[in-house]
């Protein structure tokens, strides 16, 4: 663990001392960036995912002079590939990046110290822990959603979404020749519209939860949440220390 | 029956002129998409080769099949069709009946063994031993087996065959099962539609017949050159939803201007068939031409795929009524809830339990 040199005897102009606080670099650059850019496509895929489902009232006029639902879907498209090209830039930091790098990628299912770390976080988060734990990367909790709901979730809409768009580009399309089996499992294709359709809402509540999981916890778990995905430093606020 | 005849010598026996016949051979090389050789090919093999014996079963199903298949389009296709393949067994238009009928088939398997195609319209429902479709006095499941086990190929017509069709609709209490789960030894063509254009089945014969293989199939088991498109792919009201102009409503001035219909839940954008191209009818007019949605009926399962006129399918576990987005937006509401109280909940306990940012009392 790479623990930062603890403030000394610094004073303010008003001789306060500032308090010493121990900080970790998890988050590294790509990241941070991937995790931003990341949120931008999901917001992107959501609003527009929507509006391909359930277009928006008809425009009026000519056709030639419109191309609405054109520029819905570009944007979709344009958005769910710039996600997974981000999503495989990713996957190649997990190797190369630090420890917590490929945190999200796996679930340490067969050691018990982490499922009773989840048992921890749930009595936490259902009020029956007074104190939080404090953790380097994810909680056990975060850890275990993030792994099954965000990292697969992505993978699935990422499976379905190129087998969806494969439908337009063809036959002989690279989409359908890497993802057309999707519909060996799913002969027709309305159905994998609408297992994207759930997927989508998956993502949704997961976001809410996410957002809600990480102000919470800046807020509750005396170590900070928001700023380490902008600065990659998780700062623990521990009096004592 | 006709054993040494060639297609040709039977078509100018029925009094077909060569200019005709030359006139079929390039439409139909043309409509599979052969290239300026194609017709040529066509012609010569109608020409030398002798006719393929098919024998064209019925087990649950409507007859829309057959229907479609002797309106096809060409005049001269339905006098060829029903000439170049030798017929021989088709209970719904044959003049045999009975003992006379069957004896047919059992001819047919002797002397034809490994060469004749075996053209399944409908399919067998499995439940109580087959009871529910009995055809010459058994179940037909036995029936088909016994003609599958000695045919060179399958052509699976309709969407019964292929895929079950609205008598495999849930709860599918005969147990209606498409052909392919029961004939799994042989090459099976599907050829779904309810019922599948006609240009499209005779396409599919003439092809078969012509080259003595079945044409290139895609995953599912079609032949690509009729189904590796969607209907919306070639739907000639694509532009108006590449702009945003849809039908809202079934009397509104965009259902008056022809405006696209994906709003009241065409299928168009899932339906992979021919429709948009090759048309009905002398390709005279299309589902969405007529100014009704595509409902999807050469796809698989589209009757439990309802409600017809919604964009958004139902799903079925969560309530009649349920699809994507009432169930999604069900979750995030709940969720939401569930949050706010909890957001509640921590700001009291917050205000009323001392905190500090403390850690944990060490033991």
């Amino acid at each position: 663990m790479n623990i930062m040199a603890q403030v000394g005897d610094i004073s303010d102009s008003h001789g306060e001392k500032a308090v010493a606080r121990r900080t970790v670099y998890v988050y590294q650059a790509p990241v941070r960036v991937w995790h931003w850019l990341n949120a931008l496509c999901m917001v992107t895929l959501f609003v527009t995912g929507y509006l391909i489902a359930s277009p928006p009232e008809s425009v009026t006029g000519e056709a030639y002079d419109h191309f609405q639902m054109g520029y819905i879907r570009f944007a979709h498209f344009a958005a769910g590939q710039s996600m997974a090209a981000l999503f495989l830039l990713r996957i190649y930091w997990a190797f190369v990046g630090n420890a917590h790098a490929s945190q999200i990628f796996y679930v340490p299912v067969w050691r018990a110290a982490f499922w009773r770390g989840v048992l921890h976080e749930i009595r936490w988060y259902a009020f029956l822990e007074k104190y939080p734990k404090q953790y380097v990367g994810h909680n056990p909790l975060a850890h275990l959603m993030m792994f099954g709901v965000f990292t697969l979730g992505t993978l699935f809409m990422i499976v379905t979404g190129f087998a969806l768009y494969s439908e337009g580009a063809g036959r002989e399309s690279w989409q359908y020749k890497i993802f057309g089996w999707v519909f060996s499992l799913f002969p027709n294709s309305q159905d994998v519209h609408t297992l994207h359709h759930l997927g989508m809402w998956a993502l949704v509540t997961f976001t809410f939860l996410h957002i809600y999981a990480a102000v919470r916890e800046d807020i509750m778990s005396r170590q900070s949440m928001i700023s380490s995905m902008i600065s990659g430093e998780r700062q623990f606020r521990d009096e004592e220390a | 029956m006709a054993v040494a005849e060639t297609f040709y010598e039977v078509i100018r026996r029925q009094g077909i002129t060569r200019r005709s016949f030359t006139k079929f051979c390039s439409l139909t090389a043309a409509s599979m998409g052969l290239g300026a050789t194609g017709a040529a090919k066509v012609a010569q093999a109608l020409e030398t080769k002798p006719r393929v014996p098919v024998i064209w079963m019925h087990g649950l199903e409507c007859t829309c099949c057959s229907e479609s298949f002797i309106r096809s389009a060409h005049p001269l296709v339905k006098d060829v069709v029903l000439s170049m393949i030798s017929l021989d067994y088709d209970d719904t238009i044959m003049a045999a009946a009975g003992f006379q009928a069957d004896a047919i088939l059992k001819e047919t398997r002797e002397k034809y063994k490994g060469q004749y195609i075996l053209a399944v319209e409908g399919n067998p429902p499995l439940n109580e031993g087959g009871m529910f479709c009995i055809d010459g006095g058994r179940p037909f499941v036995e029936k088909l087996k016994e003609m599958a086990a000695d045919a060179s190929a399958v052509i699976a017509w309709g969407a019964c065959a292929s895929w079950g069709c609205v008598q495999a609709a849930k709860p599918n209490p005969t147990q209606a099962t498409p052909i392919d789960k029961v004939i799994t030894d042989k090459p099976i063509i599907k050829v779904p539609g309810c019922p599948p254009i006609a240009e499209v089945m005779t396409g599919v014969v003439t092809f078969i017949t012509t080259f003595g293989r079945l044409p290139e199939l895609d995953r599912q088991g079609r032949p690509q050159m009729f189904y590796s498109q969607r209907i919306h792919d070639k739907c000639y009201r694509r532009p108006h939803f590449d702009a945003g102009q849809f039908v809202e409503q079934w009397d509104d001035e965009n259902a008056r201007q022809g405006r696209c219909l994906y709003k009241m839940g065409c299928k168009g954008p899932t339906t992979y068939n021919a429709c948009s191209t090759v048309r009905w009818n002398n390709g005279v007019s299309f589902p969405i031409q007529s100014g009704h949605g595509c409902i999807g009926c050469s796809e698989d399962g589209f009757w439990d795929k309802g409600p017809f006129y919604k964009r958004l399918s139902n799903i079925h576990p969560f309530g009649i009524e349920a699809n994507a987005d009432k169930v999604g937006m069900a979750v995030v509401g709940a969720v939401g809830v569930g949050v706010a109280a909890h957001a509640a909940i921590t700001a009291v306990t917050r205000v009323t339990v001392k905190h500090d940012d403390k850690a944990p009392p060490k033991a």
